[in-house]
């Protein structure tokens, strides 16, 4: 991942290809691929941005995509998400993920499910899924496995526990094994969390009083840093 | 989106048990009302009332005043209008031009607590009898939405209309003159007396109850009421807009809670506004 900060604007023309890729490319005639990312898309021959923030690159894949904070979410292939059962039908469940529309559960996209022995969810159960497809004018698809294995891999459905609901920039971060906010909470107690990256955080913890705690605890840090936020999840032990 | 999505299975049974255990989910305990902020901007009567810290629920209320005849049936009364915006801004349950049930029992409750209370002197809004009255308009705002609209917007629009200074005007026979802001120190309205909304939500067939109710106690709760009150200790408006029935004693319960609740609130906004005259007249 490339170091220095680059922040773009909407509408802003992105290079993709450095200047010794180019030449590259006028040697042999494979261009090499470009995967872009939310908030990335492509006009005729340009890439232009959709909306203000910092442009991320990854090497293994050639991958491009723009990451700023916004509370509304926005679907994208590949990203987990925590999803509430609005209504069953035949074919497959409707989940609310929190975006523009409802997204769509095959029923059959469970681990081993088939279709004499599928699972069955009540509307209000809480799913974490993957984006299976993501276009921008369809209902978003959402599976329960892992597809390059085929293991559930934690995805399925959440049991107990409280859901808090939070800008995508604080899940994306949460994500990141160095936000401390985790690390401090997890050396007073143990606790099961599974981030959405659609602004839902579901917490469990073997009582109720520490879920609350953790729930606030997560919520207050978004804004904080690191010592601040070791100094708040003290003094919230401390109260208990 | 026509409605906000029901909150999950997991969320109900959660904020249920955890208030059986007298816990919220945001760490207050039942009857305890989140932190209110109160925010004077530069013009007279134009304030912003947030509730909590994190997430928030926030209203502004603006007051202005013109001069308009007054109804022929009541020619010596001047006007008092509320006037209540609820935009997709606040919750994307919202829709504009279409006000929600919710909408309308906001604006209802706000105008039973402040007008038909008699909060303002209405009389004291008269010009010339039957010719010229104040007529003045509270518009209401609703920015943000983590639940108990009613008790924000109560208490702006009440700090509103106390922080408000309307132009003074003097009378000479027919003659109406009415004094720009800047050359006669504008008036302020007599306000007898200052009505504070404080709402309830009932759980577990009216066994629980919690006091200023979160954006999520207010999905599941079973039934809800409202109490304006004022330091007084007198019931300016009840509303009870369905749910569960609730027991006497319950209701003696909830507006012996509602006294302390407007008296703590009251004191607020009386050091908020002290405090706010106190800038504006150092600069």
């Amino acid at each position: 991942m490339t170091s220095d900060l680059k922040v773009v604007l909407p509408g802003d023309l992105i290079s993709v290809n450095n200047e010794s890729d180019e030449s590259s490319m006028n040697v042999d005639d494979d261009v090499p691929l470009v995967r872009l990312g939310p908030g990335l898309t492509q006009v005729q021959e340009d890439i232009v941005s959709m909306k203000a923030g910092v442009l991320k690159h990854q090497d293994p894949g050639n991958k491009w995509w723009l990451e700023s904070n916004q509370r509304r979410y926005v679907a994208a292939t590949g990203e987990s998400v925590i999803g509430i059962v609005v209504a069953r039908l035949a074919e497959y469940y409707r989940v609310d993920i929190g975006g523009a529309q409802a997204a769509i559960l095959p029923v059959l996209a469970f681990e081993g499910a088939t279709k004499k022995n599928k699972p069955n969810l009540v509307p209000g159960t809480l799913v974490y899924a993957r984006i299976s497809l993501a276009n921008k004018d369809m209902e978003p698809e959402l599976q329960c496995f892992n597809p390059s294995s085929g293991k559930a891999d934690g995805y399925g459905e959440l049991k107990g526990g409280f859901v808090i609901r939070c800008s995508l920039g604080l899940c994306r971060r949460l994500l990141n094994p160095e936000t401390p906010i985790l690390r401090f909470l997890g050396e007073h107690f143990p606790f099961e969390t599974a981030v959405g990256m659609n602004g839902r955080i579901w917490v469990n913890s073997e009582n109720p009083q520490y879920t609350i705690l953790l729930a606030n605890a997560v919520k207050n840090s978004e804004y904080l840093s690191e010592a601040q936020c070791k100094a708040m999840v003290e003094s919230l032990i401390d109260k208990l | 989106m026509v409605r906000e999505a029901e909150p999950s299975l997991n969320e109900k049974q959660f904020v249920l048990r955890a208030l059986k255990d007298g816990l919220r989910t945001d760490g207050r305990r039942p009857y305890d009302f989140r932190s209110i902020q109160i925010s004077f901007l530069s013009e007279y009567g134009h304030v912003q009332i947030q509730l909590g810290r994190t997430r928030v629920t926030r209203v502004s209320a603006k007051v202005t005043a013109e001069v308009v005849r007054p109804r022929p049936d009541k020619p010596t009364e001047g006007l008092l209008l509320f006037n209540t915006e609820i935009s997709p801004m606040a919750s994307p349950a919202f829709e504009i031009g279409r006000p929600s049930e919710e909408e309308v029992l906001i604006s209802r409750t706000i105008e039973k607590a402040l007008r038909r209370s008699r909060a303002v002197d209405t009389e004291g809004l008269c010009i010339v009898a039957g010719e010229k009255v104040w007529s003045i308009r509270v518009d209401l705002h609703f920015f943000d939405h983590e639940g108990n609209l009613v008790d924000c917007a109560s208490i702006a629009a009440i700090t509103a209309l106390l922080h408000f200074r309307r132009p003074d005007v003097t009378v000479i026979g027919e003659e109406v003159t009415i004094h720009p802001m800047d050359q006669r120190n504008p008036v302020p309205l007599s306000v007898h007396h200052i009505p504070i909304c404080v709402s309830f939500s009932f759980f577990a067939d009216g066994e629980l109850l919690v006091v200023d109710p979160s954006i999520i106690e207010e999905q599941i709760r079973e039934g809800d009421m409202t109490i304006a009150m004022n330091i007084h200790k007198e019931i300016c408006a009840l509303s009870k807009a369905g749910g569960i029935p609730l027991e006497m004693d319950q209701i003696i319960r909830c507006s012996k809670i509602a006294t302390t609740k407007t008296a703590e609130i009251t004191e607020l906004i009386q050091k908020a506004l002290a405090d706010d005259k106190a800038q504006r007249q150092s600069k």
